[in-house]
């Protein structure tokens, strides 16, 4: 057998780029079978561990899918808020150990902005062990003070003492920037390969603040707006200016005639000691003076970027007038608790589904992101099934190689059996070939996914951020690396019994 | 795989043989080839000449009648044991591309050794590449011993082919044709390094050609037209 082996070792050598093509192909084919599964189980793990520890995610009612993608994704929102004090009754709830909550629906320049406490810094959870850690700077306490995520400080360049302006709802353009409450960065994040990357926290009392600052155009109260909310003291009403813009007036929009949001162009004396930047013109259209009415405060109106000048005098201007400010938070979008005794959550998540003050939606994380993963899964076997039709293609290539060569080696057969080898002597020798060309695609594919990682591991993160762990074959890639070989080595077959009748009617006198 | 020392190196007896039945291309009633003899089979192409070595050889099994090689009748003998006799106790020397192209001339002489183990045996304690590169000096080919074949004349091709049959000492060598790609010259000189090659291994040599010109070389000559009394037959058909 081991001159049979060395043998297949020679006469692939001595047709080598006919191999060389062979073992391409198939190596090209396994790197897409064993690429896609290492993407498929990085996106997976990168998914489950987006969140951990948490043993209930709660929202206001409504589908489960929706408060565990607001509240951990970041996608799309939740239409009802949550009021403080239910999530207050809650939190103190005996078999609540801790909670944090979130209030979500403004951003910046596309970046959520969360409003949450301290216990977030402590307690969140991702992967197996991974905490909250800055890069630089500390946690958000002051209410005009912002935490960063690392895609949001490397991608808009922000340093710890920037400023910034938070726009109300979550998409959309300038329409309704919070001008009127300035933010500055206190803290960066370390990278996560979470979501927790592309958000901007903040604190809770942070939201209400912009919110109040919001809510103080002249009667610009927004439909839905939170009862109760106090204005705020020793803030002017900004006047309309005369001869400026005319207040605009959507059609079809409630009485209000000045729109929330709406902030007057610049050199209009909004507040006291602001001062117009010198030779500022008047510009109809700088401040664009439509805005959808806003159903809820917090979530539904679209809205976002604005210009840096805009916001710069935006922070001169606000940095004095709410800094000390403390503002009660009104509401909360959602918010994750952790149980004292993890055998409790089931009990807890009954309650609080239940429960008839306010009506709520409690979810338990894992259970949720297995649900949701098995919708996205289907996509997953299609892959499977290309990558798969790709593996075919590959070892029928390689059949063709064999098949194609076997008149020109009828000679080499016949030599063969001349020194006394037997067909199946001749048979193990095509077999041998083509396994051997099977493990060497294997084995080059298996390092040519080893390499991409390597080398796009950053770019991969960079654009979706997730995270390719570049870790030892799991058990599905070995059992696809086995199912190649053994494909392989069956189709070896296909040449060989062909060579074994060649042989046999052949016998010393092939008849080339 | 008995084989009697006793015995002649080849024994036929009533070998019967068609490709399709009721075609006979060989049929032998007797033909006996003793030990140490260098026997001349001639015959024009169409006498069976082919088929009668692949008989010898036992890639052919023969109709009716019995094949004796070294005592040893290869008729009921399975594919698989007739190969392993011919591993064993035969050289065999094509009219040319002898050698498999991708192995250097060293490696196409110890090829039969090196795919049978009693072949390596009768060796015994000498080592197989010694053995190679006695018989490749021996047949003038040392100097290309780790040459690849295809960078070698047609002549040193066929004197690799000589070694590669000699090595192990088989009892019979079968050559088909071997010089038929050589001119003159290097056929005689050919002839005379085969004979001293089989001499000196003891091989019995059984030499087909249709090149009367060679018969004076030979210790005997066979007529296959004449032994064989299916090939009038065949001539016919062609």
């Amino acid at each position: 057998m081991g001159t049979i082996f060395r043998l297949a070792m020679q006469s692939l050598r001595s047709r080598l780029f006919t191999s060389l093509l062979t073992v391409s192909s198939i190596a090209l084919s396994v790197t897409l079978l064993v690429g896609i599964e290492h993407v498929r189980s990085g996106v997976r793990e990168s998914f489950a561990g987006t969140i951990r520890g948490v043993d209930l995610i709660v929202g206001a009612r409504g589908g489960s899918l929706q408060v565990l993608l607001s509240t951990v994704f970041g996608i799309g929102a939740s239409s009802t808020a949550i009021s403080y004090e239910t999530y207050e009754r809650w939190a103190a709830h005996p078999a609540v150990g801790w909670s944090i909550p979130f209030a979500l629906g403004d951003s910046h320049r596309g970046y959520r902005v969360i409003g949450t406490t301290s216990e977030f810094y402590e307690r969140y959870r991702f992967r197996q062990d991974g905490r909250v850690t800055f890069a630089s700077g500390r946690a958000s306490e002051g209410d005009d003070e912002v935490v960063l995520g690392a895609e949001v400080a490397s991608r808009l360049r922000y340093e710890v003492g920037s400023p910034i302006v938070v726009t109300h709802g979550l998409q959309g353009g300038g329409i309704a920037d919070h001008e009127a409450h300035p933010f500055k960065v206190v803290g960066i994040l370390n990278r996560t390969f979470t979501p927790i990357d592309r958000a901007i926290y903040v604190t809770l009392g942070g939201i209400e603040a912009m919110h109040e600052d919001f809510e103080q155009a002249p009667g610009a109260v927004p439909a839905g707006a939170p009862p109760g909310t106090p204005s705020m003291p020793g803030a002017e009403a900004p006047p309309v200016m005369p001869g400026a813009n005319a207040p605009p007036v959507m059609p079809g929009a409630e009485p209000p005639p000045v729109m929330p949001g709406y902030v007057p162009p610049a050199g209009t004396p909004v507040m006291p000691g602001y001062e117009p930047p010198p030779g500022t013109p008047t510009m109809p259209g700088a401040t664009p003076p439509v805005a959808t009415p806003a159903l809820q405060p917090r979530v539904d109106t679209t809205h976002d970027d604005h210009d840096d000048d805009d916001h710069d005098d935006a922070a001169a201007q606000g940095s004095g007038e709410h800094a000390d400010h403390d503002h009660e938070p009104q509401q909360v979008s959602s918010f994750m608790v952790g149980t004292r005794n993890r055998f409790e959550a089931l009990q807890l998540q009954r309650e609080m589904n239940t429960d008839l003050t306010e009506p709520l939606t409690a979810i338990i994380p894992g259970v949720a992101l297995g649900e949701l993963w098995q919708n996205i899964s289907s996509a997953e076997v299609g892959l499977r099934i290309v990558a798969l039709f790709a593996v075919a293609i590959g070892l029928t290539g390689m059949l063709v190689a064999l098949y194609s060569s076997l008149d020109a080696r009828r000679r080499e057969m016949a030599i063969l059996r001349a020194v006394g080898a037997g067909p199946r002597t001749i048979v193990s020798l095509l077999v041998i070939e083509s396994a051997l060309l099977a493990f060497l695609g294997c084995v080059i594919g298996v390092l040519l996914v080893y390499a991409l990682l390597v080398f796009g591991q950053g770019a991969i993160e960079a654009r979706s951020g997730v995270h390719l762990a570049i870790r030892a074959l799991g058990s599905t890639e070995w059992m696809y690396l086995a199912i190649v070989l053994g494909a392989g080595t069956l189709i070896g077959f296909v040449p060989a019994i062909k060579a074994y009748r060649t042989s046999l009617t052949d016998g010393l006198s092939p008849r080339s | 795989m008995t084989a009697s020392a006793a015995a002649p190196a080849v024994a036929l007896s009533n070998v019967r043989f068609a490709y399709r039945p009721g075609q006979d291309v060989v049929a032998i009633d007797t033909l006996t080839i003793n030990r140490g003899e260098t026997v001349f089979l001639h015959g024009p192409s169409g006498s069976g000449k082919t088929t009668l070595l692949g008989l010898l050889a036992g890639v052919l099994t023969a109709n009716s009648g019995s094949v004796q090689i070294l005592g040893q009748d290869l008729t009921p003998l399975s594919s698989g044991a007739r190969d392993a006799f011919r591993a064993q106790h035969l050289g065999y020397v094509f009219q040319q591309f002898n050698l498999i192209p991708y192995l250097s001339v060293r490696e196409n002489i110890l090829l039969p050794v090196r795919l049978d183990r009693e072949r390596r045996a009768k060796l015994g304690s000498t080592d197989p590449v010694r053995a190679a590169d006695t018989l490749a000096s021996e047949l003038d080919i040392g100097a290309a011993i780790n040459s690849p074949v295809t960078e070698l004349s047609v002549g040193q091709q066929q004197r690799v082919a000589v070694a590669r049959a000699l090595i192990g000492s088989p009892e019979v060598v079968i050559c088909d044709e071997p010089t038929s790609a050589l001119d003159s010259d290097r056929r005689q000189r050919f002839l005379e390094l085969l004979f001293a090659s089989c001499h000196k291994a003891g091989a019995t040599l059984v030499f087909v050609s249709h090149d009367f010109s060679l018969q004076p070389l030979f210790s005997r000559t066979v007529s296959l037209p004449e032994i064989n009394s299916a090939s009038a037959m065949i001539a016919k058909d062609n």
